[in-house]
């Protein structure tokens, strides 16, 4: 004790911690995941076969169909919910209202419900139509027709994510200051242009983030298509196992593909956020998702 | 005297139940220099907000340069008017705020550019050297391409001064434009202000600068809860006040 109390002027040694408790847990995790890999040699999967399987026609046409799905669905939500988050901000009560419930409804039902109910449309409505003022049709068509699996999937989860987007745009519109609205109106611009101008563009960081997040859902929430019959992945490997029984080989082929387009869009997230958070932020929206793409590695070109 | 450039007639605002304006009576001439004094809470920012119709008033009239701002006059009667007609009237109202308010995304320069090229229409490259006039008439050319992130407060201030000069207003409003700044930038603010008053701008300032009142204005005016308590020259006013709250307030802010 008399030791440790007496101070000294000459270099001592420094004696690091151990850290034993971090050996020992990485030794845990280590042997956990070698168990799991023993088991997973001892399952009876024909891993071979799963490759294989990635290259069926089938599987092409499901990848097709789950990324068009996702993108037209993701892009048709950002544009409505810009639309519901200017109405939830409207000064007319009735807009506001409006907004308030059509976000209630569409996020609060499931989207698989969403789906079964634009499927099975034609039940309660034969036709639809939008007459003209003196007679005849703008559109008069059988919904049976008009509405495909491929279609009601798509509203479905476009309208069920619209939803969201209109929570994700209104509180990107909230998080940009009431004077930078102000500084624009006293410079005489209109509100068109100062929400084009100043506003949205710097609603952008906070909108992007989670915009991108819901992207990656929206990859996967394409699978509950599989349930009305629009052939994306988890129907392409059905399809594929109900020939050959190779139930778990197809699901995985399914899984490598999921894996594969949500990672590609991780990476594009991550540079749009980058794109949209540098200092050149004069930029138009549509110049910097442009500039996100050019410098992906991906697409990089030699001269970059 | 001629017609004021600005005229307040009546001026009333109330936000619910509590009344901020009770009725404001001003004029203001071109060329000259009024500012606003008063304790916190008089009203004061807010009928500055009324001029350029920022806040909507409940009663009484704000004409600038002959026009009703806010209102069309037809027929005896004042029809309010759209919000795009309004931004109209803003054109010649220049207005700079205690938080000055620029726009994070733009650079200085693309700041002062923004109004003349989206609003006035001025092709870009004569707007780009109008602004970099204006810029260096603040002092600041040499930062014309920083982001206002970049820029000390009291830099953003004279930015935010150039970007409304750069819309050639004929009346340009302070809002409290250095209270929001650390003591040692108020004085590159109000200088390029002082500048600004002895070229002839006409300007409206809220400000608890009594040096700047007591130099650069024309006319000083004392609000008190809500109402206009005195008016008068800055000599006579600051030094031998009428009214009892103006004493009261000026030996409190002159202490």
């Amino acid at each position: 004790m008399a030791e440790a109390r007496r101070s000294t002027t000459e270099p001592l040694p420094i004696v690091r911690r151990k850290h034993w408790g971090r050996w020992i847990s990485a030794a845990i995790i280590l042997v956990l995941l070698i168990l799991l890999g023993i088991a997973l040699g001892n399952a009876q999967i024909q891993w071979d076969s799963v490759p294989e399987f990635l290259w069926y026609r089938v599987m092409a046409v499901g990848l097709l169909n789950t990324v068009l799905l996702a993108v037209i669905a993701q892009g048709s939500a950002i544009v409505i919910g810009i639309v519901i988050a200017l109405l939830r901000r409207s000064a007319n009560p009735v807009a506001r209202w409006f907004a308030a419930g059509y976000i209630w409804l569409f996020r609060g039902l499931p989207v698989l419900l969403q789906i079964l109910i634009w499927y099975n449309l034609a039940l309660v409505f034969e036709f639809i139509s939008i007459p003209l003022p003196f007679g005849g049709y703008l559109l008069h068509e059988q919904t049976n027709v008009l509405i495909t699996a491929f279609t009601a999937a798509l509203l479905g989860l476009a309208l069920n994510e619209s939803a969201y987007m209109a929570e994700i745009v209104r509180a990107g519109l909230n998080s940009v200051d009431s004077g930078q609205t102000e500084a624009a109106k006293s410079i005489g611009m209109s509100p068109g242009a100062t929400l084009r101008r100043v506003v949205l563009p710097q609603a952008m960081r906070v909108i992007i983030p989670p915009t991108g997040n819901d992207f990656i859902n929206m990859l996967k929430g394409t699978s509950m298509a599989s349930v009305i019959g629009v052939t994306e992945l988890i129907h392409a490997a059905n399809n594929i196992s109900s020939n050959n029984l190779l139930v778990m080989e197809t699901l995985l082929a399914a899984a490598v593909w999921y894996m594969v387009v949500v990672t590609v869009a991780g990476v594009g997230q991550h540079y749009l956020e980058r794109a949209f958070d540098s200092e050149d932020r004069s930029r138009s929206a549509f110049s910097r998702a442009a500039k996100a793409l050019r410098t992906a590695p991906l697409v990089r070109s030699e001269r970059v | 005297m001629s017609e004021p450039l600005l005229k307040a007639v009546g001026v009333r605002k109330s936000y619910g139940h509590t009344e901020v304006l009770g009725g404001i009576d001003l004029e203001v001439h071109k060329g000259q220099v009024v500012c606003l004094l008063g304790p916190s809470g008089a009203g004061k920012s807010t009928f500055l907000r009324c001029v350029n119709h920022l806040e909507t008033i409940d009663a009484g009239q704000v004409w600038v340069d002959g026009e009703p701002i806010g209102f069309r006059l037809r027929d005896g009667k004042l029809y309010e008017l759209k919000e795009r007609e309004v931004a109209r009237q803003r054109r010649d109202i220049g207005m700079v705020f205690q938080r000055f308010n620029l726009f994070g995304h733009r650079t200085a320069l693309q700041n002062v550019v923004e109004g003349p090229v989206r609003v006035l229409g001025v092709p870009l490259e004569e707007a780009r050297e109008q602004a970099l006039d204006l810029l260096d008439r603040v002092g600041l050319a040499h930062r014309a391409d920083a982001y206002p992130a970049q820029l000390s407060g009291g830099q953003q201030q004279r930015v935010a001064i150039a970007r409304s000069l750069a819309m050639k207003p004929k009346l340009m409003l302070f809002d409290e434009p250095t209270s929001a700044l650390d003591p040692e930038l108020v004085g590159e603010v109000l200088a390029v202000m002082g500048t600004l008053a002895a070229e002839g701008m006409t300007m409206v300032v809220v400000t608890h600068e009594m040096g700047f009142a007591a130099e650069a204005a024309d006319e000083v005016v004392f609000m008190a809860d809500g109402a206009v308590v005195e008016t008068g020259p800055p000599g006579e006013l600051l030094s031998s006040p009428k009214h009892e709250r103006t004493k009261q307030f000026l030996a409190r802010v002159l202490a």
